[in-house]
């Protein structure tokens, strides 16, 4: 406990962006074949150090197979409201899931360069007290730490639906689960919130047999994985309403509302529409009466393609489709920035009127077909993914690794982690920093990015901007 | 200064000490004015915010005030709060962890939330030994007065202690909230806010302590 707030607390947005700029970065590591086990790498993004770039410090946990994907602390700046009780924690751990094993982590990195073990969960436990399976997204709101999770109880975690638990912020208890009232809820995967308006908005995958061992193409054509957005009355803890993006919007994934809790509005990626391969970014945004509502904004066309130069899964189409699998929204609510994973593209779309995203900025990098290199020369393997935008909206990092199995679905062979840098114009343009390149050690891929002092996707804000 | 006078000033220190702690709410009128993009919004949230802390008072001093009617306990019933008092400290000195129902109550329901927040960290608690103190030197001459009319007097004094407090903590917090507002930016909140926690519970221990000290002095005399 503090005797004054976390200075990496930030009541806005706005005196998020002005904060000083990150020095490290916290990026997982993944054995794809759950040879070696999973580690946490933290990485020199100072410019000015002379390790530039470079892994300076590892941890590797005592178990295999835990599969990382996302993580996420366990405070942020959601704990600067009266209503949280929460004002003096401090923002030291990383909370890390095992997608496949279910184990979760607890990680000091108060000092990142001597990164510890705090706590492990063991997967028992997390059945036991809330029957669900496969922890995934961590935010931390007004009952402490949510976790959503893709899998319900049983081998197979396909009994009983998945959902959010809640976790106990300082001791890291287990608490329970989240939902008193799921509704039509069915799949889970990403969720987040605007706290003051005390609504959540929720997403979905798939069950776990749908991609644990790769995805699983009869089920994608026959529209089988999640397509529907789920809004909660937050503390209720109630499913308000349900929104079908229509079946054909394969796997709504990624949830980013505006960072200003004064604006009522947010963003949902759709990897793929299966009736044109499209890739596709919904708005949705709440109305003067409370309901919500959701349009496609964005579209991106798949490029025609030799079957020659397509992985197996996708020689009968003749195309490569985008493949949207990560959307990140800079802090002032400016600019979206969209993985086309397939493509091997990075763009950025300028979202200041959230009806009407304009592209300002695209980089071209991997991509089954495209490969592009990077400017230093370097293969880059895969296509941009896991990307993580700096506080103050000057840098945008990803990495490639989607996830282990699907990796190897649509990219066969094994290409190499990446970690890589992009600058951004002062009004747009993305441009990738030849300088900057993360050699990661063999044999693992690289996920989720998580920035010092909180980043684009961690933080939740009390206050509006103005 | 008399006794009577210094626990006036007891009565308004507290309420002043409860307004400057952000974790007592003043930051949500702040936030209230600028989600609704109006000014009027501050003062509404403040309202709402008092009536519920009022009301947390009275729920603990009215009680108090109609025990104190029988005189021949007084004593007893001063050190019982006191030690009431004392024991609520020592248990949020124990148990730092915030009640999570708090974190149930929707954040459009302020005075709610006020009052359970006022509730469960014992801001009534707090003014018991003051309030009963004040009553004290009335009871004193009970003997004269007849038991309906000292306990008429002393429910009246619950509310006038309740409200001086009250009112104080909300001139303070809503001159912070107003300040934040319209000069200084929300930059110093974080700078304002201070991890109270065990000075709130050895204030609870001190002012339980007083309570008995007195209790047990006027039962002497």
């Amino acid at each position: 406990m503090n005797l004054r707030p976390d200075p990496t607390f930030y009541p806005t947005a706005k005196i998020a962006m002005e904060a000083p700029v990150e020095t490290v970065a916290f990026t997982l590591m993944l054995s794809p074949d759950g040879s070696q086990p999973d580690g946490l790498a933290v990485v020199d993004v100072d410019p000015t150090s002379d390790t530039y770039g470079d892994i300076v410090h590892s941890l590797f946990m005592p178990n295999k197979g835990d599969e990382f994907h996302h993580f996420g602390w366990n405070a942020c700046s959601s704990a600067l409201s009266p209503l949280t009780g929460h004002a003096f924690l401090e923002r030291r751990y990383l909370i890390i899931p095992g997608i496949r094993s279910s184990r979760i982590y607890i990680i000091d990195v108060k000092e990142p360069l001597k990164a510890k073990i705090h706590k492990i969960i063991e997967p028992e436990e997390l059945f036991e007290k809330t029957g669900y399976s496969r922890p995934h997204t961590i935010h931390c709101g007004p009952e402490g730490i949510y976790v959503s999770t893709l899998g319900g109880g049983g081998e197979d975690g396909t009994d009983g639906p998945p959902g959010i638990f809640i976790m106990d912020c300082e001791t890291f208890d287990i608490l329970g689960r989240y939902e008193m009232d799921r509704g039509i809820q069915d799949k889970h995967y990403d969720f987040w919130w605007n706290l003051p308006r005390d609504y959540m908005v929720s997403s979905e995958w798939g069950l776990p047999p749908q991609f644990e061992n790769g995805i699983v193409p009869e089920d994608l054509l026959s529209n089988k994985y999640g397509h529907t957005i789920h809004f909660w009355d937050l503390r209720a803890r109630k499913n308000i309403q349900s929104i079908d993006l229509g079946e054909n919007h394969q796997m709504a994934l990624e949830i980013r509302p505006a960072h200003d809790p004064a604006k009522e509005y947010g963003f949902c990626g759709v990897v793929v529409d299966t009736t044109n391969l499209q890739g596709a970014i919904f708005t949705w945004w709440r109305k003067e009466d409370g309901t919500f509502e959701a349009k496609k904004t964005i579209t991106i066309d798949p490029v025609p393609a030799d079957a020659d130069d397509l992985p197996e899964l996708l020689k009968g189409f003749g195309a490569c489709p985008p493949l949207v699998t990560d959307i990140d929204l800079s802090l002032d609510d400016r600019f979206l920035y969209v993985a086309c994973w397939g493509l091997g593209e990075m763009h950025q779309y300028d979202v200041s009127d959230p009806m009407n995203p304009k592209l300002a900025g695209k980089v071209d990098l991997g991509g089954i077909v495209k490969k592009t290199k990077h400017p230093n020369g370097k293969d880059f393997g895969y296509g941009p993914q896991m990307v993580e935008i700096s506080r103050d909206g000057k840098r945008v990092y990803w990495t490639n690794s989607l996830y282990s199995t699907w990796d190897d679905q649509f990219y066969p062979g094994e290409r190499g982690a990446a970690m890589v840098c992009a600058d951004v114009g002062k009004d747009g343009g993305l441009t990738l920093n030849k300088d900057f390149w993360v050699e990661f050690p063999e044999g693992y891929r690289s996920h989720q990015i998580r920035l010092e002092g909180g980043d684009c996707s961690t933080d939740s804000f009390c206050y509006p901007s103005v | 200064m008399t006794t009577v006078t210094a626990l006036w000033w007891a009565v308004i220190v507290s309420g002043v000490y409860h307004g400057l702690n952000p974790g007592m709410g003043w930051p949500l009128a702040v936030s209230a004015a600028l989600m609704e993009r109006k000014t009027s919004a501050l003062p509404g949230a403040l309202f709402a915010l008092a009536a519920g802390h009022f009301l947390a008072m009275c729920a603990i001093l009215l009680p108090f005030s109609m025990m104190v009617t029988l005189v021949y306990w007084e004593g007893q019933i001063r050190l019982g709060a006191g030690l009431l008092v004392i024991g609520l400290g020592i248990y949020l000195l124990i148990n730092r962890k915030h009640p999570r129902f708090l974190a149930r109550v929707p954040p459009s329901k302020l005075a709610l939330w006020s009052f359970l927040a006022a509730m469960a960290h014992g801001a009534g608690l707090m003014l018991v030994p003051i309030f009963l103190g004040i009553c004290a030197p009335e009871s004193l001459n009970a003997g004269h007065q007849a038991a309906e009319s000292l306990m008429a007097s002393n429910i009246r004094m619950a509310f006038v202690v309740a409200g001086v407090h009250t009112a104080a903590m909300t001139m303070a917090g809503g001159a912070l909230a107003a300040g934040m507002y319209f000069w200084l930016g929300l930059k110093f909140l974080s700078r304002t806010w201070f991890n109270l926690d065990v000075v709130w519970a050895l204030s609870l221990i001190l002012v339980g302590g007083i309570g008995i000290m007195t209790a047990s002095h006027t039962t002497s005399i």
